[in-house]
């Protein structure tokens, strides 16, 4: 707090926006709200999905165009058409997914737009040597030619945030940057950011994550339907206090914890492997054997690359040749060659990607909630549309499902609820056992608990459910037992209760230490 | 106060949708914007009447059955575009059913109960033919097609010998003669209810009814609009996605040759250049009615109006007396001029 450039800045902020609103149609998504920034300091934005958190933001990059207020950069007023105005004002916005252009090599993408060299010929010697420096200053080391798309999510974040410093930029927003990272990844990440904060840049941090907010936050400001609740500094505003704040009502414990139950064997998986994706790299998984009973929840815990969710879609027969799994289901030996095969056999496959694999994003919720049990809703292949209406609400309702018509594009609804869809349609496949692939990715606090609470209702019907999650903490919590994968093969197993995140990742990073 | 709304209303990305009324819904689907157009059109037909020949019902019925035969290609091509893909072979397969169905009915004297349905196949069978290659190889369906395109256009001059198929006929003696119109034929190129209805205008609606069935009220269709929609999220969720694909070639390819009857009756002949470009018009049509290339949106009502427009436009012109070359340059202009009206909104 006594450091000179802190105190000095907060003087003239480097960002301060005033009585912003906002309005799509009729509903005000943004009321008056005000919010600041100083020169090396870490803001977080806090506030359940459809606070407007994003809609605030867009408004700062010059995507969206406010209906009032003002905005100002140290002390003189700017107005923003589009985001070019607001890079031209070094402003900087990372977003929740990448978008680095996969086929153009990483320094292609560092400069895209602003290639060295002259009359459209390009140096690509000196694009180099400035791709490598901002690099270097994100910390990674990687030859700036290779191919942006074939770098793991982690490099590709930071490979943004390069990008936004080749740009100059000094105020940095970052939404959700971790969504895709494991733990020591995203550690790595927040010295990256504790850097850049030195360096004097203001970066607003957007992100669901408890430990997150107070690893990171000098200051916090929580918005709740479109309003100010507070802007506190992170040292005056206690957990339980910023979770009341951003729910408006108070929430027990994130992951409920349930009776541990331990029925017959349902899934047993012996020598699972999936091969490379080229000839010649390392399988990403090997021999992985686990088995999961009834009642019980099994966490699968790896950082990135080591096979964890290859594995579920192995098991699922979502690999084709790419995979061999010998599974057993209630005993008896079941080949699983395709996903159609597996929800047959009574499996199904929450992805960690909603967007990519999990909905189809032009169909509406209830198009989407029947798709993997439309047999169930057709008689010699006619639909029978009230049906699927029918279901479909009353899992709407189960779900706690918010949106203004069963009919609405799921393309329309926030991330919590469309996860929601997402598991609507695998309640309404009959499922007795369950992968779940980080189920809670990037939804907010009150979507997780529904989510958690409806893992419970599956595991106390009987259902087998394998969890992967990003977040270790709550995966400890719920789980009954927990695997630890490390590059492709089992590394350790604990049982629930007994492990702390930190022998969590010990093992996960190749320190054999088993019970 | 609208704090209520906003709490029972969490969607921020698109919430105009979620606050309007259902006319301003209506609105805004690409439904009105497609109807829009064809009202468009059909203004210009009230405008430029040619002489008042726009006002007789005569001019509507042939403007009809001129538009029917795209039309029928049209609701194949809507499905294989639902799924993402595309269909260049329709044009060749229509020549090849001309082809065939001319030879059959005129020289091989087959009954129409036989003729009709192994030419039905044949246009299937060459649909199913692109669909899983496109569907067990990945090839891309614009090679795909494009192969089949010329393969089966190759095909209909094999099986002709290059000529069309008449009704004129050499006898062993060498001297011409002229063969009976089939029945079939005569029958296909007929108008109903008093000269009212051209029957290929009955074979259009059939189709666009059947398409609709498919499309809106089976489960095969909602499978194909999941496939379009997102291929990936289809498969986990147990879509038959290959299955499903070869189906929609398959749909394709039958339209074809439905297509292809009707051309063959109305020339009473079976030309093996036939269908030349046609592939284009019911692109076009569909694109037009505001069904996206990009897979996962649209419907049969749409290339209905698609239908519609593209026929009318081109019989104002041709009423209009509006020479060929003009008439394809502003057919040009119109499409992109649609398809930016259909794009306003998405």
């Amino acid at each position: 707090m006594s450091d000179p450039a802190r105190s000095a800045s907060r003087a003239a902020p480097l960002l301060q926006m005033s009585g912003i609103c906002k309005r799509f149609g009729s509903q005000r998504v943004l009321r008056d709200v005000d919010f600041d920034l100083r020169a090396g300091e870490v803001h977080v934005l806090a506030g359940e999905n459809g606070a407007g958190k994003s809609t605030l933001m867009r408004i700062l990059g010059g995507a969206l165009a406010a209906d009032g207020g003002t905005i100002e950069i140290e002390g003189g007023p700017v107005r923003f058409r589009r985001p070019r105005d607001a890079a031209h004002h070094r402003i900087a916005i990372i977003h929740q997914e990448l978008s680095l252009v996969a086929s153009m090599s990483v320094a292609d993408n560092l400069l895209l737009g602003r290639e060295p060299g002259r009359l459209g010929w390009m140096d690509r010697a000196a694009s180099a040597a400035r791709a490598r420096r901002v690099l270097e200053r994100v910390g990674l080391r990687l030859d700036p030619h290779g191919p942006a798309g074939a770098l793991p999510i982690s490099a590709q974040q930071l490979v943004e945030i390069a990008k936004a410093l080749a740009l100059d930029a000094r105020i940095i927003v970052m939404d959700e940057p971790t969504s895709a990272l494991s733990e020591p990844e995203a550690r790595r990440l927040f010295e990256r950011i504790a850097d850049l904060r030195s360096q004097g840049c203001g970066i607003i941090y957007i992100t669901h994550r408890l430990e997150e907010i107070y690893a990171l936050a000098d200051r916090i400001t929580v918005l709740r339907d479109g309003k100010l609740v507070a802007t506190r500094r992170a040292a005056d505003l206690p957990a339980g206090e910023l979770v009341r704040l951003m729910v408006g009502r108070s929430i027990g414990d994130q992951a409920p914890r349930r009776a541990p139950a331990a029925g017959d064997v349902i899934l047993n998986v012996r020598r699972c492997t999936v091969r490379g994706a080229a000839s010649g790299r390392r399988p990403v998984a090997e021999g992985i054997s686990l088995s999961v009973r009834r009642g019980e929840i099994l966490g699968l815990v790896g950082l990135e690359d080591s096979g964890v969710s290859k594995t579920l879609w192995a098991i699922f027969g979502a690999l084709g040749s790419r995979a061999d799994v010998e599974m057993e289901i209630d005993g008896r030996r079941r080949h699983v060659a395709s996903p159609r095969q597996a929800i047959e056999a009574g499996l199904a496959l929450v992805t960690n990607d909603r967007r990519k694999s999990g909905l189809v994003l032009g169909m509406d919720v209830v198009e989407n909630a029947t798709l993997a049990a439309l047999p169930r809703f057709s008689r010699r292949g006619w639909l029978d549309r009230r049906a699927e209406l029918e279901r479909t609400a009353l899992s709407a309702n189960e779900l706690n499902l918010r949106c203004a018509s069963l009919r609405q594009s799921v393309a329309t609804l926030s991330g919590g609820n469309q996860q929601k869809v997402v598991l609507a349609r695998w309640m309404m496949a009959g499922p007795r056992i369950l992968l779940l692939d980080d189920p809670t990715r990037g939804v907010d606090v009150g979507a997780k608990h529904e989510i958690y609470f409806l893992m419970n209702e599956w595991s106390r019907q009987g259902c087998g459910i394998i969890l992967t999650s990003s977040e270790w903490p709550e995966l400890l919590q719920v789980s009954d037992r927990i695997m630890v994968m490390h590059r492709g093969r089992v590394a350790a197993s604990f049982r629930g209760g007994q492990a702390t995140p930190a022998d969590l990742l010990r093992a996960a990073m190749g320190h054999a230490t088993n019970e | 106060m609208s704090d209520a709304r906003t709490d029972s209303d969490t969607s921020i990305a698109e919430p105009r949708r979620a606050a309007g009324s259902t006319l301003s819904a209506f609105l805004a689907s690409p439904v009105a914007t497609a109807l829009l157009a064809l009202c468009f059109v059909l203004a210009l037909g009230l405008l430029f009447s040619g002489d008042g020949a726009f006002h007789k019902w005569a001019t509507h019925r042939d403007a009809l059955r001129q538009a029917s035969v795209y039309g029928i290609l049209a609701c194949g091509m809507t499905f294989v575009i639902i799924t993402a893909g595309i269909d260049l072979s329709v044009g060749s397969v229509l020549a090849l059913v001309a082809v065939m169905f001319s030879t059959l009915s005129i020289h091989e004297a087959w009954p129409p109960w036989l003729a009709v349905p192994a030419c039905l196949a044949l246009g299937g069978a060459c649909g199913a033919a692109s669909g899983l290659v496109v569907a067990k190889w990945r090839i891309q369906p614009f090679i795909v097609t494009l192969a089949m395109m010329v393969f089966a256009r190759g095909l209909a001059k094999t099986i002709s010998g290059g000529m069309k198929v008449s009704t004129a006929m050499q006898l062993p003696d060498g001297s011409w003669t002229a063969a009976p119109v089939p029945g079939i034929f005569r029958l296909i190129d007929s108008r109903l209810l008093g000269d009212n209805v051209s029957f290929v205008s009955l074979v259009f609606l059939a189709c666009i009814a059947l398409s609709w069935v498919i499309l809106s009220r089976l489960r095969w269709g909602r499978y194909l609009y999941a496939i379009g929609g997102n291929e990936e999220a289809a498969r986990l969720s147990g879509v038959p996605v290959a299955a499903m694909k070869i189906m929609a070639y398959a749909l394709a390819g039958l339209f074809a040759a439905v297509a292809g009857l009707c051309q063959a009756a109305q020339e009473q002949q079976g030309d093996p250049e036939a269908g030349v470009g046609y592939e284009l018009t019911a692109i076009a049509i569909v694109v037009i009615g505001g069904t996206s290339l990009m897979g996962g949106r649209g419907g049969i009502g749409l290339t209905l109006l698609g239908t519609l427009t593209i026929g009318y436009l081109d019989k104002i012109l041709s009423v209009n007396a509006v020479p060929e070359a003009s008439r394809l340059m502003l057919t040009g202009v119109i499409i992109i001029a649609a398809v930016l009206l259909q794009r306003r909104k998405n």
